[in-house]
């Protein structure tokens, strides 16, 4: 296995801690990198202006009223495009690389869907406690993702009360959030949906609160211990169980750095990284610090969101400069709709992403991207193979790459587009 | 140095990567297949799968419901559908109400219902479940689906099996190669320089790892799947109804797919938002009326042509419901539930026994038939392949559903 080097692993540190570098990122060295990416400054970019809460179709407005369903339905479309307009032109954007990704990261992780939620408001505030603390400490994030208002909805905790709980929202929190299959038993998802019985979700000021009398204040034991859990204390007791912390560190490398799990004593630093505390910054610092993140075996196929949005950085093209919808159109036909995760398990990794479809629709939105990209640093050189590839912070071609690439080099635009659907920009090396 | 030749020059000089093995293995038996694609397209006489996966555990119940059972009223007080309500289908069992068009089928006897399946020892995950019925492997994770080790026992031949869907299911990965995924609509490859950089892009390379080596084979794939099958994505056109259900646009591509002789065994394609924790019956009754329409219309339309009367449907699920309501009139995730095969090529009527709503294992119900019998038939009777080549020591089989 061959060790990355210098120039190489800064270029990494950029793609898995970022969206991939921008003109200039690379020349800084590998420490410096690591340390700036790792401290990104607060991000005081404002939030999208959704306007009010849309009545949802069906339900405030009157069943035979069609004309006024359509009208609610239009305008919740409209609301959805712009969060979601508005957080692509973020990550393309941002000066804090890490808070963008770690949000995606935690979009992936804790995976809501407005498809079921219906309300781009409630997905604006989760996406907000992402990036609040997103870098911080995991009980904060998880106990407050556990009673998000998105997520009560996504997962029926409205539903779940001490009449008759709903397990929904428990044992996806216990496989997927907390701590993972295998860890937890039938009777502990039963006792842990009474734990997060009584909470309701106020849709006009997009917050939940808890109901006394909704909820179940009985002994309930999970995982071994017995008390009156409720939402904050099964967090906890779920978060105290040895399998947890290589849980969420294993999820963070499996995102961040490769599909192939790590061996158990890099596991064991991460973990170590991320200590009582439950810091998430100390896994991510750990994990740099890893000689193995730098070998060249790590590489990473891009998610779709992940491809797309570097691609941009590096051209330092806005989403607005495309046709209006050209993005959005792109995405949907890879199956990567931010906000629209398939599942509540999120989104597929690593060659489930490089299929025959993805092929075509990488190559059709590399050409909608490039038709608007500022070509001049390609057209002004006659090593243009070389140009393309300073431009989108390639290591270096293979043969087969330069081989495509000098097919094309008569027209700088085509030269981008295939250089962007190359196989060692379309997998993160 | 064209592609046919630099291909043979790969495979003579050794190129020993793994990657760059498969992908140069694939495309010289990809030179051979199109000659034979054009001149010896699908025989009209072989079978034809189409797999069809509800994800989020569809509930079983509601679906072929077992509406005249005390147990069952009781159980889902505001739930329940009641006796005449349901389509009757004899057994004290009657179809969902949405179900129209698999009533008509099932008249017809060309709709079998399998009742009771699941497998030993049921996961309540839908990702443990779901994979433990892509994979076929029930008590050890293991990496290929079930039709991708099928693909694999073929010779690596991708086009072989086809997903209709963005994101590759597990079903259809196997070792040495996955089955090709087709945009539904608009599957064309660029022109002159621009298309013949594309495809250089899908070359061999030394060193490659798994990751740009599937990267490049999909631009190969690609490049194949529109020859070989892009004309008839291309002739399905626009459909008459511009805003039908995915599935039946989905399904839509198949038929124009199989119409055309194009030389693919197996299909996947999907329906999903079966996880009905809260307010069920509404969202199942919708769900199950656009499966119903999608299916019905399909089977309605492979039975017009010699090749279509090879298709066999396969419908499933990776779990049933919870047998007893939630406060939520919605259903928590449970075991078995009924599989449905649809097609010329079926005997209809009911497969299986119908699980006891009395004796429950902890709420649940007991499953009565391993799903993996059924996938042992469809593989021996549709895909003619040995089963034990695909689903290994497993010996069940359900052959009575199939002509």
């Amino acid at each position: 296995v061959a060790t990355l080097d210098e120039s190489a692993a800064v270029r990494r540190l950029h793609d898995r801690l970022g969206f991939g570098p921008r003109p200039g990122d690379l020349a800084a060295g590998f420490a410096a990198t690591a340390t700036a990416l790792l401290n990104p400054a607060p991000d005081t970019a404002p939030a999208p202006d959704l306007g009010a809460p849309v009545p949802r179709p069906g339900r405030v407005v009157a069943a035979g009223d069609t004309a006024a369903r359509k009208q609610a339905a239009q305008a919740i479309a409209q609301q959805e495009l712009t969060l979601v307009g508005w957080w692509l032109d973020r990550m393309v954007t941002t000066g804090a690389p890490l808070t963008e990704r770690l949000t995606w990261f935690w979009h992936g992780h804790f995976a809501t869907s407005e498809q079921k939620v219906r309300s781009p408001q409630l997905m604006l505030r989760q996406n907000e406690t992402f990036r609040q603390h997103g870098i911080g400490d995991f009980t904060t994030l998880a106990r407050s993702l556990i009673v998000d208002p998105a997520m009560l909805v996504w997962l029926d905790g409205q539903q779940n009360t001490v009449r008759a709980p709903n397990e929904n929202l428990a044992r996806e929190a216990m496989e997927l959030f907390l701590l993972g299959i295998g860890h937890y038993t039938e009777s502990d998802v039963r006792a842990a949906a009474r734990a997060l019985t009584g909470w309701a979700v106020d849709r006009t000021t997009a917050t939940a609160r808890f109901i006394p009398r909704r909820h179940d204040g009985g002994t309930k034991t999970i995982l071994g211990a017995s008390q009156n859990f409720d939402a904050d204390s099964f967090v906890d007791q779920a978060l105290s169980q040895p399998a947890s912390p290589r849980f969420v560190a294993g999820r963070l490398w499996f995102r961040l750095v490769s599909a192939t799990p790590p061996p158990s004593d890099v596991l064991d630093r991460l973990v170590a990284g991320y200590g009582p505390g439950r810091s998430i910054h100390g896994v991510l610092a750990a994990l740099v610090a890893e000689p193995s993140f730098r070998d060249s075996a790590q590489t990473l196929v891009k998610q779709p969101v992940e491809w797309l949005v570097g691609l941009l950085r590096a051209l330092g093209l806005r989403p607005n400069q495309l046709p209006p919808k050209a993005l959005l159109t792109g995405l949907r036909a890879f199956g990567q709709l931010p906000f629209e995760p398939p599942n509540v398990g999120g989104w597929p990794a690593d060659t489930a992403w490089l299929t025959t479809s993805a092929a075509l629709t990488r190559l059709h939105l590399a050409q909608a991207v490039a038709a608007k990209a500022d070509v001049t640093s390609i057209t002004n050189t006659p090593q243009r193979v070389e140009a393309v590839r300073r431009l989108l912070g390639v290591d270096a071609w293979t043969a087969r790459t330069s081989a495509a690439l000098a097919k094309v080099t008569d027209n700088p635009r085509d030269l981008l587009a295939i250089a962007a659907c190359a196989p060692e920009y379309v997998v993160s090396q | 140095m064209n592609r046919l030749s630099r291909r043979r020059f790969l495979f003579a000089s050794g190129v020993t990567a793994a990657g760059a093995l498969a992908a140069g293995a694939t495309q010289v038996h990809w030179t051979e297949l199109f000659a034979a694609a054009q001149t010896n397209p699908l025989h009209p006489d072989q079978g034809v799968l189409v797999v069809v996966t509800l994800y989020g555990g569809n509930d079983g119940l509601n679906t072929v419901v077992p509406a005249g059972d005390p147990a069952y009223q009781k159980a889902r007080p505001d739930l329940a559908y009641q006796p005449h309500e349901v389509l009757n289908l004899g057994d004290g069992l009657g179809l969902n109400p949405g179900m129209t068009g698999f009533k008509t089928l099932w008249d017809d006897s060309r709709l079998a219902v399998v009742r009771g399946v699941g497998y030993p020892g049921p996961d309540h995950s839908h990702f443990r479940s779901m994979a433990i019925w892509q994979t076929a492997s029930p008590s050890t994770s293991v990496p290929t689906g079930w039709l991708g080790r099928w693909l694999d026992t073929t010779g690596d031949n991708p086009l072989l099996a086809v997903s209709v869907e963005p994101v590759l299911p597990p079903l259809l990965a196997g070792q040495h190669g996955a089955a090709v995924s087709l945009p539904v609509s608009g599957l064309t490859m660029p022109a002159g320089q621009l298309g013949s950089a594309f495809l250089a892009l899908g070359g061999a390379q030394a060193g490659d790892s798994v990751a740009t080596a599937r990267a490049a084979r999909s631009v190969v794939d690609l490049q194949d799947a529109v020859r070989v099958l892009g004309g008839a994505v291309h002739g399905s056109a626009a459909p008459a109804t511009p805003k039908q259900s995915p599935l039946g646009d989905q399904l839509d591509l198949v038929a124009s797919l199989v119409e055309a002789g194009v030389p693919t065994r197996a299909y996947s394609v999907s329906l999903g938002g079966f996880d009905t924790h809260a307010d069920e019956k509404a969202t199942q009754q919708r769900l199950l009326t656009e499966l119903d329409g999608a299916l019905s219309s399909f089977v309605q339309r492979m039975r017009r042509s010699s090749r279509g009367q090879q298709v066999v449907v396969l419908v499933y699920s990776e779990f049933g419901r919870r047998v007893a309501a939630n406060a939520g009139d919605g259903t928590d995730h449970g075991t078995a539930g009924p599989v449905f095969l649809l097609g010329a090529g079926v005997r209809g009527g009911f497969y299986g026994t119908q699980p006891s709503l009395s004796d429950l294992d902890n709420g649940d119900l007991k499953e009565s038939t391993d799903f993996r019998s059924i996938y042992a038939t469809v593989l021996a009777k549709v895909l003619d392949t040995d089963p034990g080549r695909v689903l290994g020591d497993y010996s069940g089989r359900l052959d009575s559903v199939l002509l």
